[in-house]
């Protein structure tokens, strides 16, 4: 189990929070100290909308330890609407196709348990298809 | 800097070596390098290495293997950039001869992973990733492979059968090499019809891991221009770059500019180009990367690395050869090891010892091995001569 590492990441995961480069305005996530887009220190928070589209994805059927229960499970590269691309899994599909370009949006969700069946349970995000985002 | 020659090379059968243990596998490549080049000593080891630390529960594996191989007292340490690890090893065993700092250096590159059940190695390959923000995330190191691959596809218009031909290649040629894994023929057809570990990439997508090991010693080239017999082959050009850690940093998720950047520094230091390159040991952990590597090293246009299999421009007799001992697709993924078969590989190719499989007059080889997702890239090219 490891709860410090878990508790240190509960704003990105709970929250997608990451920054806003005081520089180029670039938005950035993860967070890190070093803006990917001029080099220059970025470490002012900013809170994404968590709105984007699938940029690819893959149905996973042969699973790391830990998450071969929930085989076979879809994860997305997300480009977020604020620019930068996030992994994360896709949920709440129901029958629907999963297709590049699609719109989907941050949900929280149960990620999986840090142990055994009695140990913490880790939620984080995940993104659902955006039915109801509104167009235009 | 002097110029450095490799005097021996040795390596083990890619397999699962349930009766061996780490120590015997590595010191088996080891004693046929040391036997080949005609030494018992040398004045320093690098080891690379991935996954012992999880899969073994064994670290130091500088001293662990100086100690099993006899070289008590020599400076040994150990060289870690995941798959990426056998040549970081060597480029640092380069580094200490061409230096002047030592005379003679070992390299082996060395993985045992049938210690661990599937799933346990799945999630140690897993750590090459960024493991806050990817593996937490339930993507399998296979997984992020099968994004890139999807978008590649997408962007580029190709279907999954088009990739077929560098599978189909690689087996072809582990048949001629005793020392492969797969010695297993594949057919367009079995191709097509293969299990998806994670779409789009299947199990004939994606590389065997294994146990394994491949060592090399490095001496100063002047020491062996004067030795009769011995087959002479130079390192003309060494270079590392790295990327992001993670591929949803990248701001071109479908362009290895690690291996751009890397291969471009090891052709100016080496003198040479794209089209001199008679052998070419790729990377080709999945097909996908086979084909990026081959774009970003200027052998296809961006999208068009995947015609050079279509047009038979990849097979021992092709314009690049690649996976001639049937690269990690055949021969095996022993991950920390993988890059010093290829370096060995290319050594045997440019010594003329591949039989069927031998590029006809090959002169200039390259090798080039990736860590992570393309995150460090090493690129190497070695000369006959
Ligand atoms: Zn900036």
């Amino acid at each position: 189990m490891e709860i410090p590492r878990h508790w240190r990441l509960k704003q990105q995961r709970y929250g997608l929070v990451g920054e806003v480069c005081p520089h180029c305005d670039a938005k950035i996530f993860p967070p890190r100290d070093v803006c990917p887009n001029c080099g220059d220190e970025a470490k002012t928070l900013y809170t994404f909308s968590g709105k984007g589209e699938v940029f690819s994805y893959t149905t996973i059927y042969e699973a790391p330890s830990g998450f071969d229960s929930n085989a076979p499970y879809t994860v997305a590269l997300v480009k977020l609407e604020e620019g930068p691309m996030i992994t994360a899994q896709l949920t709440d599909l129901g029958e629907q196709p999963v297709e590049i370009g699609m719109p989907v949006e941050m949900v929280t969700r149960k990620m999986r348990n840090d142990g055994d069946e009695r140990g913490l349970i880790v939620y984080g995000y995940k993104f659902r298809p955006a039915w109801n985002m509104p167009q235009g | 800097m002097r110029e450095v020659a490799i005097l021996g090379i040795g390596q083990t059968v890619v397999d699962e070596h349930w009766e061996k243990s780490l120590r015997e596998i590595g010191g088996e490549a080891a004693f046929a390098a040391l036997q080949d080049a005609g030494l018992q000593q040398v004045d320093a080891l690098y080891v690379g290495n991935m996954l012992s630390p999880i899969v073994n529960g064994q670290n130091q594996l500088g001293t662990f293997f100086s100690d099993w191989i006899g070289l008590w007292g020599q400076e040994a340490v150990k060289l870690e950039a995941a798959c990426g690890s056998g040549a970081a090893a060597f480029r640092s065993g380069l580094m200490a001869v061409a230096s002047g700092e030592v005379e003679s250096a070992l390299v082996v590159g060395v993985e045992k992973m049938s210690d661990k059940a599937g799933h346990d190695v799945t999630a140690a390959l897993a750590t090459a990733a960024d493991a806050d923000y990817e593996v937490e995330q339930g993507v399998s190191f296979v997984g992020l492979n099968a994004l890139v691959m999807r978008r590649y596809m997408h962007e580029y218009g190709w279907n999954h059968a088009d990739f077929g031909p560098f599978p189909i290649n690689a087996h072809a040629n582990a048949m001629h090499n005793p020392y492969a894994r797969l010695h297993e023929k594949v057919t367009p057809e079995r191709f097509e019809k293969a299990s998806m570990v994670a779409t789009p990439i299947s199990l004939l997508d994606a590389s065997p891991t294994g146990d394994g090991a491949a060592a090399a010693i490095l001496v100063p080239a002047e020491k062996v221009a004067h030795l009769p017999n011995r087959p002479r082959v130079k390192v003309a050009g060494s270079a590392s770059a790295t990327d992001t850690i993670a591929i949803h940093s990248r701001r071109d998720p479908l362009f290895l500019q690690a291996a751009y950047s890397s291969a471009k520094r090891a052709y100016e230091m080496a003198g040479v180009a794209p089209e001199d390159i008679d052998v070419f040991e790729i990377h080709d952990a999945f097909s996908i990367m086979a084909v990026l590597s081959l774009e970003a090293c200027g052998f296809a246009e961006r999208g068009q690395g995947v015609r050079l299999g279509l047009d038979n421009e990849i097979g021992p007799t092709g314009r690049i050869p690649v996976c001639t001992r049937g690269g990690l697709k055949a021969r095996g993924h022993p991950v920390g090891a993988t890059g010093m078969y290829q370096i060995v590989e290319v050594a045997q190719q440019l010594r003329g010892e591949c039989g069927p499989t031998q590029v006809a007059d090959a002169k200039i080889g390259m090798a080039q091995n990736i860590g992570g997702s393309g995150a460090t890239i090493l690129t190497h090219i070695l000369k006959a001569g």
